[in-house]
């Protein structure tokens, strides 16, 4: 993958630590997997907040253009060109 | 059946209402696309919790937990606590709600108006921290009734017994369900309820993605998952900002002259979403999802003016 084909991740606060402050990375990859291994060369630390055990910690939430990836696949879940991903903190939310 | 003998017997039954000028357009000869809103504004106080309030305080007299006279806590953005104020005030409670400061002046105004005390948690971290408040006041005054939403099986059971049933007698073609996740008591109650009717029905969760200020935990293990959350209900799942929401509650107005509330178009964003993938996918669907509550209680935001858009709500829990 060349630069231009990285893909945009959004990084939430609580993590922000891990990048330098900066809200928005970039990172190459076509899975979810290949996504976080790619963020850990350039933010080490960062892959163990977000994995556990091999598999997402129960309070991270992952989105690819804003659809959860724990119902594609979750961490195979496939990355496109153009796609854009969130990591979020699950928190309560919505109407209640 | 339209006549009742109180308030409290006129819950649910709300009228499933077609969207024919919303629905995406179809190419000639395939299956057709259809919209259907679940009108949950139809309820006693105007908001699709009506069904969760009635049904938490029914299990907690049944169960001798709540007794006359007694006090009701529970953390609430708005239209829990809105539900629980008018029971308890119907049948003799007191209601003390735990609610995050940064919600809009309409729902203190109407909690007030129906007598519950209000409690302000901390801006910062939203609903999370409304709940974590909560939870210390409960320990603090074990006399208290804390019925909890999040964690009490009556609000999926409202929603097994009454929002499902009523949707697949009405529409026993419903392909798809698509509704808020808050509490998850809708789409867990409904969900589970459709699913076992027909297991091919999609379910689908649209939640709402705020500004980062609600998402300001101190350490990752602060988050937060109701109890009530079974993933296994759910088929796909969603994250819609404010920019979509605000934009869909416009459309709805303007294109079937409908006014509901800023979460209803996060919830529209998600069903149009899966419509627009039926229609390419040239799939026949009848796609239902919630309207929680009408527009009235999010005007003093600014999103319904002409010149009102999703800024405005920054910083604010807005569904």
């Amino acid at each position: 993958m060349t630069n231009l084909e990285r893909t945009e991740v959004r990084i939430p606060t609580i993590l922000r630590p891990y990048t330098k402050g900066e809200k928005v990375v970039g990172a190459s990859g076509t899975t979810v997997s290949e996504i976080i291994s790619s963020l850990e060369s350039d933010f080490p630390g960062l892959a163990d907040r977000l994995l556990e055990k091999g598999e997402l910690r129960r309070f991270i939430n992952i989105y690819i253009n804003d659809e959860d990836v724990r119902f594609m696949g979750s961490l195979e879940a496939p990355v496109k060109n153009g796609d854009s991903i969130t990591i979020l903190p699950a928190v309560a939310g919505g109407q209640m | 059946m339209t006549r009742y003998e109180s308030l409290e017997d006129s819950l649910g039954h709300t009228p499933l209402i077609g969207l024919p000028k919303l629905a995406p357009a179809v190419a000639d000869g395939a299956p057709a696309v259809r919209l259907w809103i679940k009108m949950e504004d139809r309820n006693p106080t105007g908001s699709i919790k009506d069904r969760t309030a009635l049904f938490m305080v029914d299990a907690a007299e049944k169960s001798g937990q709540l007794q006359p006279g007694a006090t009701i806590l529970e953390p609430t953005s708005g239209n829990t606590g809105i539900s629980l104020a008018m029971v308890a005030k119907v049948r003799g409670y007191k209601l003390v709600c735990v609610m995050p400061e940064n919600t809009s002046v309409e729902r203190r105004q109407l909690l007030e108006m129906w007598g519950a005390r209000i409690i302000f948690s901390p801006a910062a971290g939203g609903s999370n921290e409304a709940v974590r408040v909560a939870k210390a006041i409960a320990s603090e005054n074990p006399d208290w009734v804390f019925l909890y939403q999040y964690g009490n099986v009556a609000n999926t059971r409202a929603h097994y017994e009454t929002t499902g049933p009523e949707i697949f007698q009405d529409l026993p073609s419903v392909t798809h369900f698509v509704a808020g996740l808050g509490t998850t008591g809708t789409l867990m109650g409904a969900g589970h309820y459709l699913r076992e009717q027909n297991s091919q029905i999609a379910v689908i969760a649209a939640e709402p993605r705020y500004g980062e200020l609600v998402y300001g935990l101190r350490n990752i293990d602060e988050g937060f998952i109701p109890e009530l959350y079974d993933p296994s209900v759910i088929t796909r799942r969603f994250s819609v900002g404010a920019e979509d929401s605000v934009r869909r509650v416009k459309q709805l107005l303007e294109v079937e002259g409908i006014f509901a509330g800023i979460s209803t178009g996060a919830i529209l964003h998600a069903a149009l979403g899966v419509a627009q993938e039926c229609v390419r996918d040239g799939v026949g669907a009848d796609i239902v999802f919630v309207l929680c509550d009408a527009g009235w209680k999010y005007l003093s935001t600014g999103i319904y003016a002409s010149d009102g858009d999703a800024d405005s709500l920054e910083g604010q829990l807005w569904a």
